[in-house]
């Protein structure tokens, strides 16, 4: 497979055109800002957490189809789920996308999240892959300070 | 891809001037589409500037010895060399500097800080880069005044009717893009000049993207203030020209202090050298300033009508070639452009499309171009930009739209 074909796999395409979980919750209860000053990308994170679980995780905002793509599968995969969890989910995704480790390990946690292995041949990507899980933590933390990838 | 080339207008053989342009990306030619961002040097560029170290290096204004005099008569050699290729009366009215950016802030920092006050404006338009927006904001949180925008339609060209009328007593300076580094607008900078003296408001313009492509007269326009970067017109980075009218020069207090910009300090009192040298502290970017000679000497060879003449072509058939894709907008459409192309394509953001050019060995540019309220005028957060040089060719621009379909393959 070519590089570009491994990075804009079908499922990446597929998601970035119709993105899920991308809606702003009523009312809001929790959320951060995420901006990619570099390529403009610009996205809300929104979070329903209760008792250290994710009820629920919805975003809104506009961006390539890397973090278009990474926003939608994330929400999929972390609704539901304990934020350690997801905290532990979020580790193994940035070292699928920036070391050479195969990620067929025992406790992959990934699911379809391991079709973004392509990026590792795109280190300028991997900012973009990350942005929603960046946001993710700032709406965790409670902090509600906007995140920037610079 | 049938219809044939228009008639080449510089010779291909300058092309082979370019080492750069002779790499491979990806395993696929170098196709630079990214001149506006930073355009490549010519081989006599980097020449000069190893030429410069291995045999004429000193510091300069200093040195009684051979190599300390040579150094410097190549300095100011080159300032002159500035003075001719943007036509200024006098080479004590050209201030070496960092590059636009710095020019502007120097402007800023010294005719500003002394010429505004609380209630004052600067006017500015719609389609400036950051470095003409920002040095201005710092201005106004320090004096007072006041920042005014004038508008530019949807095609990006400049209103000059709304402009003329935010034109008023308040007014203390007038700073313009010459050229829009985001959408290739050449902006009327004549009667905008004539306007503000009209009002004996003084013009600033920021030439960054105009003196790479056009022949510049400073005194025709009878501009004040114009500045430009040495990495935009082929020269070395981290060089830049602020040129002033000597009078205005003269009046305006320094901007650092240090060595060179003096003629005698005490502790009680520093007198300030003559102009440039008073906006010169410490020891300038000397190779810079040799390399933007060489550079310079270089267009003026080529002739900078037919550098004009040539990105014309080359803007007008990548126009036509673009406009015959269904799925490409380009943006920013004005009458008088430069050799800047904006674009997006539809379902594909120009991030993407910025990989998958560089995949097929093709550099352009996707982001803000450092014009975020440009961006925002069209409801877009980026385009994809390709931009000319003297390098470039009608292939080249074969190029990018055999990438645009690539591209449009790869997210179908
Ligand atoms: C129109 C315009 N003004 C100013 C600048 C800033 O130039 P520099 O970064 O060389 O200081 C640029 C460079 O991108 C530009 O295009």
């Amino acid at each position: 497979m070519s590089d570009l074909r491994a990075l804009y796999q079908e499922v990446i395409l597929e998601h970035s055109k119709n993105p899920r979980n991308f809606r702003m919750p009523d009312p809001v209860d929790n959320f951060a800002n995420g901006i990619n000053p570099l390529c403009g990308d610009k996205l809300t994170v929104y979070l329903h957490v209760v008792d250290d679980v994710i009820e629920d995780i919805s975003f809104e905002g506009s961006g390539c189809a890397i973090s278009t793509a990474s926003a939608s599968m994330m929400t999929q995969r972390l609704k539901g789920l304990p934020v350690e969890q997801a905290n532990a989910i979020f580790e193994q995704f940035h070292e699928l996308l920036t070391s050479n480790i195969d990620q067929e390990t025992s406790d992959d946690q990934l699911g379809k999240l391991s079709v973004f292995s392509g990026v590792r041949e795109f280190p300028m990507r991997v900012k973009c892959a990350t942005l929603a899980w960046h946001t993710l933590q700032s709406a965790l933390s409670g902090e509600h300070a906007d995140v920037s990838t610079e | 891809m049938t219809t044939p080339h228009p008639q080449a207008l510089i010779s291909e053989s300058l092309r082979a001037d370019f080492p750069i342009l002779e790499q491979k990306m990806h395993d696929k030619p170098l196709v630079y589409l990214d001149s506006a961002a930073s355009a490549q040097k010519p081989q006599v560029v980097i020449d000069s500037l190893s030429g410069f170290y291995e045999t004429g290096y000193a510091n300069i204004h200093r040195g009684v010895y051979k190599l300390s005099q040579d150094a410097t008569e190549a300095f100011e050699h080159a300032r002159n060399t500035v003075r001719d290729f943007i036509g200024a009366a006098e080479a004590r009215e050209l201030i070496f500097t960092r590059g636009t950016t710095e020019a502007i802030n120097l402007v800023a920092q010294t005719y500003g800080r002394s010429a505004l006050g609380p209630g004052d404006e600067i006017l500015i338009t719609e389609m400036e880069h950051h470095s003409n927006i920002v040095p201005w904001q710092i201005l106004c949180e320090q004096t007072g005044a006041k920042l005014v925008v004038g508008l530019m339609d949807d095609t990006g060209t400049l209103l000059l009717e709304n402009f003329a009328e935010l034109i008023n007593a308040r007014t203390k300076l007038v700073a313009v893009s010459h050229v829009s580094n985001a959408l290739g607008t050449i902006n009327p900078v004549r009667e905008i000049i004539e306007l503000a003296h009209a009002q004996n408001i003084p013009v600033l313009l920021d030439g960054a993207q105009a003196a790479p492509h056009m022949p510049i007269d400073v005194q025709a326009l009878d501009v004040d203030f114009y500045t430009f970067s040495g990495h935009k017109v082929y020269g070395p980075t981290g060089i830049g020209v602020l040129y002033g009218k000597a009078a205005l020069l003269e009046a305006m207090p320094p901007y650092q202090g240090g060595g060179d910009m003096i003629l005698s300090v005490t502790f009680e009192k520093t007198e300030y050298n003559e102009i440039p040298h008073k906006f010169e502290a410490g020891t300038p970017n000397i190779a810079g300033v040799i390399g933007l000679g060489a550079a310079l000497e270089y267009l003026q060879g080529i002739g900078m009508d037919r550098i004009a003449a040539h990105e014309a072509a080359l803007l007008s058939y990548a126009t036509e070639k673009l406009e015959e894709i269904p799925q490409v907008t380009i943006i920013g459409t004005a009458k008088e452009k430069a050799g800047v192309i904006s674009f997006a394509v539809e379902g594909i953001h120009p991030h993407d499309l910025g990989t998958i050019f560089d995949m097929d060995g093709v550099a352009i540019r996707a982001g803000h171009h450092c014009a975020q309220p440009v961006m925002e005028h069209f409801g877009v957060p980026a385009t994809a930009r390709a931009s000319f040089g003297l390098y470039n060719n009608f292939e080249d621009v074969d190029m990018l739209v055999q990438t645009i379909q690539h591209a449009m393959e790869v997210f179908s």
